[in-house]
């Protein structure tokens, strides 16, 4: 052998620093994916915090005759430009709907229309240098202040960025969730007890087990197709509705309530089966009575989990129409809807400016929703969740 | 509104129906099983089962009624329909009275429908892969009636032009082109960025969790990781399209080049972030099932912990890497709203990453949400376009169930 020891030990010591090497790349990868993941929130927290605050300016209204027909003259002449227009335009149907304010004046917080709200936040907006100085002046003065943002939660969505708020997609989002697992959630669990429990091992319980996985794994654009195809043009279910955007996100959800469910099921030890067969119960009994209720905690940790997948999807509901505006809270199950996805869709495509933290701010309030609905499934799996 | 009243009636006496089918079931068990005949079953089990039989097949009646009236076209009033299925309810309910007797097992009885209802569920499954290939092939077909299917597959120019007109009865529509080559270069660049994020992050990070990270560190980052996967695409879209974009425009511009606020890199990058967890996780659980006799093995000849796991650890968990990057492929080919948000709305084929492109799914979306009549060729296309995703993004599933079936029976795993 014509190595020595020394270059032995020199190229053990190589070898080592590459393994090394690995062990800290592969660090640096698991970190740049918590990075990406900082990164995201950061700039997330960033454009939509502000959107939860709205300056409102301090004025007087003046219920005169004038303003009755014109209602530009019912605030001081100085501030019709920075009023949001939405407030000017309510003033003569306050007026209709209750005669007694015909002559009386009030001091009232209004809100601000959308550039100079933006120029308070220290955002790009259009006001002229001497607008600017005019505004600064009444914000020393307290007249004009940036507050919480009642309208965001309190209105639906509105072509003025002062105005709009997430409400009605709000609503939508409850009443298509409420659709969705209404139907996902028994046949979910009714296909996976039957797979589980009750299915002979033959051709075709594979073949529904194969295509369980594979609908799992199908774009969600194709459910769209789907619930237009066939929900919305052969069943005549109303296009954009949450019953038919719900139907179509129950098609998608199905699958991974039924795995979840299998899984909770294949869980509970065949000892707990066994012993209720032992004392002569059927086969249905055995499921009811011992293995489903065992099987509950998981079977409603992944139902949740389903259901806030739901909850994010956007691409079906588009292609069914859910993207429509929609100022009115809904009430009804066949009307026209949105949800709070759809409603972040439609303010991203707005080409004003202060829609961009509007959209930031819709889309906090979904995360918060989605990551509160996760930890709530994490919380429910922790505390009932038992080790056999 | 006068329908709902209908229904709203029906129920109601269908309801009836089924409480007086309960109680006097119960009660005639009770007394024949007091007049002190043993009976194959409880009361309670004979009353639920004359409650079946009352109730079942005239839900059944109704049902098999309205979807006659919906596939047919067949005009049965509703009133008559539901009359015809409160009278089928009234015979179940004296049937399921007269079953009430001690050779009858009803407890049988009742679980055989309680089975054939599991197993309609499990039907739905199928039903719903169906009804989209039914929905797409359909709409496909009147597609390619109208285009060939050749020019849509070679086609290098993508322009529905006026194909709305022409469906509406006003010009012929010969301007409009619908080759679909532009469009799944688009894809295949955008997925090609998001796999170059993607798999090297992802598997990197497996590497770091199963074979390195202590148990503390594996508990925090996995789930973390997992979060990535639960962002909302349109979320991931507008992140796209606002933060990153700009930045690749900025970065672009510094050296010297033109690039474009729709470009292919911003959105590709984003996917890639939303894939990683799918990439990782998967990679994750078929790296710790590779046995451990075989790092055993690898470590009692010497070689470094490096060394295992680069040559004996990933080339046995390669086919459930592979795996894992299909799955990620045909995730990234399906997602929509990044695409549509970030992407171009352009037909444009070029290798360059810093114009912008499109994609199939941006496509979709376009000819489904403008006002064109549904029977338009561009609408249609939506469908043709459909089919194309369907057949890819299956393919790439079936290949990646059989590649990680292939490593199963290698290791005898059966936890994937």
């Amino acid at each position: 052998m014509s190595h020595s020891f020394d270059d032995i030990s020199q190229q053990l010591k190589r070898r080592h620093r590459k393994s090394a090497r690995l062990k800290w790349i592969s660090m640096g990868a698991l970190g740049l994916a918590g990075l990406f993941l900082l990164l995201f929130f950061a700039d997330m927290l960033n454009k939509g915090l502000p959107a939860f605050q709205q300056a409102y300016v301090n004025t007087e209204i003046n219920y005169t005759e004038e303003a009755a027909r014109d209602a530009r003259q019912a605030i001081p002449d100085d501030l019709v430009a920075i009023v949001s227009r939405t407030e000017i335009r309510s003033i003569p149907l306050q007026m209709r709907n209750n005669e007694n304010l015909l002559g009386t004046s009030e001091q009232r917080w209004l809100l601000v229309n959308g550039e100079v709200d933006q120029y308070l936040k220290g955002n790009r907006n259009s006001l002229s240098e001497e607008e600017r100085t005019a505004i600064d002046e009444r914000v020393e003065s307290g007249q004009v202040e940036l507050a919480f943002n009642r309208t965001f939660f309190t209105e639906g969505d509105s072509k003025t960025s002062e105005r709009a708020g997430i409400l009605a997609a709000v609503v939508g989002t409850v009443m298509t969730m409420i659709v969705t697992l209404a139907i996902s959630f028994p046949i979910g669990v009714m296909t996976a007890v039957y797979l589980e429990e009750f299915a002979p091992d033959n051709r075709i319980t594979q073949a529904i087990e194969i295509n369980i996985n594979n609908l799992a794994a199908i774009p969600s654009i194709l459910f769209g197709l789907l619930g237009l195809a066939i929900f919305i043009n052969f069943f005549g279910v109303p296009r954009s509705s949450p019953l038919a955007g719900g139907m179509t996100l129950a098609l998608m959800t199905l699958p991974v309530i039924i795995i979840s469910t299998r899984a909770a099921l294949r869980s509970v030890p065949d000892s707990i089966r066994h012993a209720a067969f032992g004392v002569g119960c059927s086969r249905w009994q055995v499921v009811r009575d011992h293995v489903l209720p065992l099987a509950m905690p998981g079977i409603m940790t992944g139902s949740i989990i389903g259901l806030a997948q739901a909850m994010g999807e956007t691409a079906p509901l588009i292609i069914v129409g859910m993207v429509a505006f929609i100022p009115d809270v809904g009430a009804s199950f066949t009307e026209a809807a949105t949800v709070m996805p759809a409603q972040i869709f439609t303010w991203a495509g707005e080409p004003e400016a202060a829609f961009v933290e509007k959209t930031a701010g819709g889309i906090l309030v979904l995360l918060a929703v989605l990551i509160s609905l996760n930890a709530f499934a994490v919380l429910l799996r922790k505390k009932f969740e038992r080790r056999w | 509104m006068q329908t709902n009243q209908l229904f709203l009636l029906f129920c109601t006496v269908l309801l009836l129906l089924g409480l007086v089918a309960f109680f006097i079931g119960r009660s005639k068990a009770a007394r024949v099983r007091s007049a002190g005949g043993s009976m194959f079953a409880q009361p309670d089990q004979y009353a639920w089962f004359a409650v079946l039989s009352t109730a079942g097949p005239a839900i059944l009646v109704g049902a098999v009624g309205a979807l006659i009236m919906l596939l047919l076209g067949a005009d049965i009033p509703t009133f008559y329909l539901l009359a015809a299925s409160l009278v089928v309810a009234a015979a179940g309910l004296v049937v399921g009275i007269a079953q009430v007797r001690p050779s009858f097992h009803a407890r049988q009885a009742i679980e055989r429908a309680i089975r054939m209802t599991l197993a309609s569920a499990a039907l739905i499954s199928i039903f719903t892969t169906f009804g989209i290939l039914f929905s797409i092939i359909s709409e496909a077909i009147r597609f390619f009636q109208m285009h060939s299917f050749w020019e849509f597959i070679t086609g290098t120019t993508w322009s529905p032009g006026d194909s709305f007109l022409a469906a509406a009865g006003r010009g012929d529509g010969s301007g409009a082109q619908f080759g679909s080559v532009p469009l799944f270069a688009g894809t295949f660049m955008i997925t090609a960025i998001a796999m170059l994020v993607a798999v090297p992050v992802g598997l990197l990070s497996a590497i770091y969790m199963s074979e390195y990270a202590p148990q503390k560190v594996r508990t925090v980052a996995k789930p973390i990781l997992e979060i990535l996967a639960g962002i909302p695409t349109v979320v991931y879209g507008f992140f796209a399209a606002i933060t990153v974009a700009p930045i690749i425009v900025n970065v672009a511009g510094f050296f010297g080049l033109d690039a474009s606020y729709n470009n292919a890199l911003a959105p590709g990058i984003v996917m890639g972030i939303m894939i990683i967890p799918f990439i990782s996780s998967l990679s994750d659980d078929v790296i710790n099932s590779v046995p451990d006799t075989m790092r055993q093995g690898s470590l009692a000849l010497g070689m470094t912990k490096g060394e295992t796991i680069r040559d004996v650890v990933i080339p046995a968990a390669l086919p459930g890497i592979i795996s894992a990057s299909l799955l990620g492929v045909s995730r990234a080919m399906g997602e929509t709203m990044i695409v549509v948000m970030a992407a171009g709305m352009r037909p444009n084929l070029t290798a360059n990453p810093l114009e912008d492109m499109t994609t199939v799914t941006v496509r979709i979306v376009a000819a489904l949400t403008g006002d064109q009549e549904f029977a338009s060729a561009e609408t249609l296309s939506a469908f043709a376009l459909g089919l194309v995703l369907f057949a890819v993004t299956l393919t790439l599933n079936l290949v990646s169930v059989l590649m990680i079936r292939r490593f199963r029976e290698k290791y005898r795993v059966n936890n994937l």
